[in-house]
């Protein structure tokens, strides 16, 4: 008898409780257009990168290069999680939604952090994600909000109570599969891909009806028996080809075309018995919206064997009449291509690179000989976390410029046959630091998508794993491994201000307005830290 | 009813059930010996699942790396049982860069697999010839003409401006001593390791100029972007805010001298690396 008492109870306190928060409904709905013009609210932040470009960009400019030195904290939400704290929130008209490690998720009154309900998921004690029990974040779409889970669910919770308001598994998460990423809600569809590029699974991307949860379409990264790529796989590997999803896509509302990136083939560091292409691992995916069809694909590294995962943000410019996506990929090149067809425009290297010195006709760079994985381990730049990796980068429309937290390092690569068992990790051996290689480090390097070249740089003493976050108040907001939460002018890359937040940034900031108050929020350590002006 | 087990009403099922619990820990604290001992398959998917989580730092084939020490001998710093081995590995070293088996390096692994590496640990194990070197010189060189106290602490005796050495003879492989006694910028020691990051902090050198012109040299106990905390070679302790120096510099040439054989004959770095070797085997 004691629970209906308690859940009444529940309910008439939270009433109270949003009530007396503020006058205006704070549980608005978020509609598909509200997403496409997304630009029309800056308050708030409605999807993974801010928008659907994937921009990561803020016209906020209260907080500017004028007066950012005075940025104060505001409040601090502690998640008690231990791992990389990588969830990028939503902010909805003053509330703001968030993940953490174990599939955790909480809403928060934006303006002080106090929670207004909290989410727990029980996970299987045997679930084995690899790199992390991580989360990156929600998608947003009507009266719900939604995640992707450790073992591989996709969930709806009640935005207003965090109630579950429906659960579908999307596939055997014992075979390796898992989600971390944040999905993409696109008109009435939840859109996420799979994680598991290190167990041999089948990679996809998977399209769910937001209101029900029923599946809608699904698209195979790896493309089974008679269907165009297959070819590209030798005998029965593509059946554990890997080419996981396991990063937020993009989207373009005017052709309804989705952009989404892909991850390595597996194994990864062996490609004996994978011989070809192996399609559509480390792959731009343009995809119809509505039914998951391929459009076009542009492969960046073909029969990868050094885990180079293209799953880094890819970014919709518009640059004088020319309809432009950019992606800085872990293989050490900053690609340009038209959106419209898939053809490449520009492939610039943004940080060292060893393992091409050449171009194709098409202008795609050329593997050499012999930067292969060898028995021993062959030195190769970049290393196997890459020039950049999943950290969100960042185009700022009024310098023209596209930010990337890069990293310095090279590794050796070794390979070795490895059996394939279900479940169980798969990589074909294994990378290392070589006591040859060159000292590491980090910069966050301002590119210019026209050329290609580096306009600036900000050194990190070690690499950083932050996103990039920039501002109409000409900054730039990024965090390093040494705890720090920087603001750098977006022209220049001077700093201008720091908070030392005490455990290293793996997530991306985002910025929001509540009441007329710009803030800047960031994950950090186990920590979700909000600043604003004095 | 409150859930109190010093209530008079504990029933025969609670009981039962607690005996069941009992006996199920006492088959799993039994367990100190490898189920997968002597067996070859599984030393071979160990050596798998190595290469996936270990080799990062331990090196390919377990003989350390840049990070971590040569697994290959007997002696294991942290317990040479099976049961030590396995609890090293499945939960981590606290305080060191050794993380528990939760794929923050490698992949989250099972008490199968984790059983699978002890396996093939125990086939790479080499019956190491004993160290050879005379371990009495070796000490008496250290805190005497070779002066290495001078900068190094062992057992609580030494200087503070190099690392402390006590734990140097579990933790490295002795081509890595070797080398960073002859050749000490090759590979910078490490130091400071924090939780939340990927690297440790290395012993690089910093010379600073401060706004009123003192020169700063010494190594660097932590840097970030903003500020760096360094020791000179007085032991001194200098807390730096970058943008507050009038110059900056760092350099990866270690403040060690290198100590060539005219300087350290082979002989007598092999008494000192038998003298660091016999520390931690007390």
């Amino acid at each position: 008898m004691i629970r209906p008492r308690c859940k009444m109870l529940c309910c008439k306190s939270l009433l109270f409780l949003v009530s007396a928060i503020s006058a205006r409904d704070v549980f608005a709905q978020v509609n598909f257009a509200r997403l496409v013009n997304s630009s029309r609210e800056p308050q708030n932040w409605l999807t993974y990168s801010g928008d659907y470009a994937g921009r990561r960009f803020s016209t906020l400019d209260q907080i500017n290069a004028a007066n950012v030195h005075s940025l104060a904290a505001k409040w601090v939400y502690q998640t008690g999680a231990t791992g990389k704290f990588e969830t990028t929130p939503l902010v909805v008209d003053g509330i703001l939604y968030g993940t953490a490690p174990d599939d955790r998720a909480f809403a928060l009154d934006a303006r002080t952090g106090r929670p207004l309900w909290l989410y727990q998921r029980q996970l299987p004690s045997d679930v084995r994600p690899c790199c992390g029990r991580v989360n990156r974040g929600f998608a947003i779409l009507g009266n719900k909000i939604f995640l992707g889970t450790l073992d591989a669910h996709v969930v709806a919770l009640d935005t207003k109570t965090g109630n579950v308001a429906w659960d579908v598994a999307a596939v055997d998460y014992t075979q390796g599969y898992s989600f971390t990423l944040a999905p993409l809600a696109v008109k009435n569809l939840i859109i996420l891909g799979i994680s598991g590029g290190e167990y041999g699974i089948r990679g996809f991307i998977d399209a769910y009806d937001a209101e029900t949860g029923q599946r809608k379409w699904r698209f195979y990264t790896v493309p089974g028996p008679g269907e165009p790529g297959h070819e590209t796989w030798q005998g029965d590997s593509w059946k554990t080809g890997g080419a996981p999803a396991w990063i937020t896509g993009a989207y373009d509302p005017s052709t309804n075309q989705l952009f989404w990136p892909t991850g390595n083939p597996s194994p990864s560091n062996r490609g004996e018995g994978r011989a070809g292409d192996n399609l559509y691992s480390n792959t731009l995916l343009a995809l119809d919206a509505d039914t998951g069809n391929l459009s076009w694909h542009f492969q960046f590294t073909r029969h990868d064997e050094h885990d180079w995962d293209a799953t880094e943000i890819p970014i919709l410019i518009d640059l004088r009449e020319k309809h432009l996506i950019a992606q800085a990929n872990r293989n050490g090149f900053f690609y340009v291509l038209d959106r419209t067809r898939g053809k490449l425009l520009s492939a610039t290297p943004f940080g060292k690179v060893t393992w091409s010195e050449s171009k194709d006709g098409e202008g795609r760079p050329v593997a050499i000989k012999g930067s292969s994985p060898t028995p021993e381990g062959q030195l190769v730049c970049p290393g196997a976390a890459g020039t950049t990796n999943w950290m969100s980068p960042s185009f700022d429309p009024q310098t023209g410029l596209f930010y990337v937290n890069a990293r310095e390092q090279c590794d050796a690569f070794s390979t070795a046959p490895q059996p394939y068992e279900a479940g169980h990790a798969y990589y074909g051996s294994a990378y290392f630091p070589s006591a040859d290689s060159e000292p590491y480090y980090g910069a966050l390097r301002a590119l210019d998508p026209a050329t290609g070249q580096i306009k600036w740089e900000f050194r990190h003493p070690s690499p950083s794993w932050s996103g990039v976050l920039s501002t109409a108040g000409n900054l730039v907001f990024t965090g390093d491994a040494e705890g720090n939460f920087i603001a750098l002018d977006a022209a220049s890359g001077k700093a201008l201000w720091h908070f030392q937040t005490g455990g290293s940034v793996h997530s991306a900031p985002i910025s929001f307005a509540v009441d007329g108050k710009q803030y800047v929020a960031v994950a950090a350590g186990s920590a979700l830290y909000t600043f604003g002006l004095p | 009813m409150p859930r109190n087990f010093s209530s008079p009403f504990v029933s025969t099922f609670r009981l039962v059930a607690l005996l069941l619990v009992l006996a199920v820990s006492t088959g799993l604290a039994a367990q100190d010996v490898n189920p997968f001992a002597g067996d070859p398959k599984a030393g071979k998917a160990g050596e798998f699942q190595f290469r996936i989580n270990c080799a990062f730092c331990h090196g390919l084939g377990a003989r350390g790396g840049g990070r971590g020490p040569d697994l290959t001998r007997a002696r294991k710093r942290h317990g040479t049982s099976d049961a030590d081995m396995f609890h090293t590995i499945k939960e981590g070293v606290p305080g060191t860069a050794m993380p528990a088996a939760v794929g923050s390096i490698g992949v989250v692994m099972t008490n199968e697999e984790v059983w699978q590496v002890v396996a093939y640990l125990r086939n790479v194990q080499v019956r190491a010839p004993e160290q050879p070197g005379n371990s009495q010189h070796g000490k008496e060189l250290f805190y005497g003409d070779a002066n290495c106290s001078g900068c190094h602490m062992v057992e609580g005796k030494g200087g503070r401006l190099g690392p402390d050495l006590t734990e140097v003879g579990g933790a490295r492989a002795v081509d890595y001593i070797v080398d960073s006694v002859r050749y000490p910028s090759h590979r910078l020691a490490q130091g400071l390791s924090e939780a939340t990051k990927e690297f440790p902090q290395e012993y690089e050198t910093v010379t600073a100029v401060t706004s009123d012109g003192k020169k700063i040299t010494g190594v660097t106990l932590n840097e970030d972007s903003f500020s760096v905390q360094v020791m000179d070679a007085g032991e001194h302790i200098y807390l730096l805010e970058k943008d507050k120096l009038r110059s900056f510099k760092k350099t990866r040439v270690s403040l060690m001298p290198a100590y060539s054989a005219t300087l350290l004959s082979d002989k007598d770095l092999q008494d000192i690396v038998a003298y660091l070797l016999s520390l931690g085997a007390k």
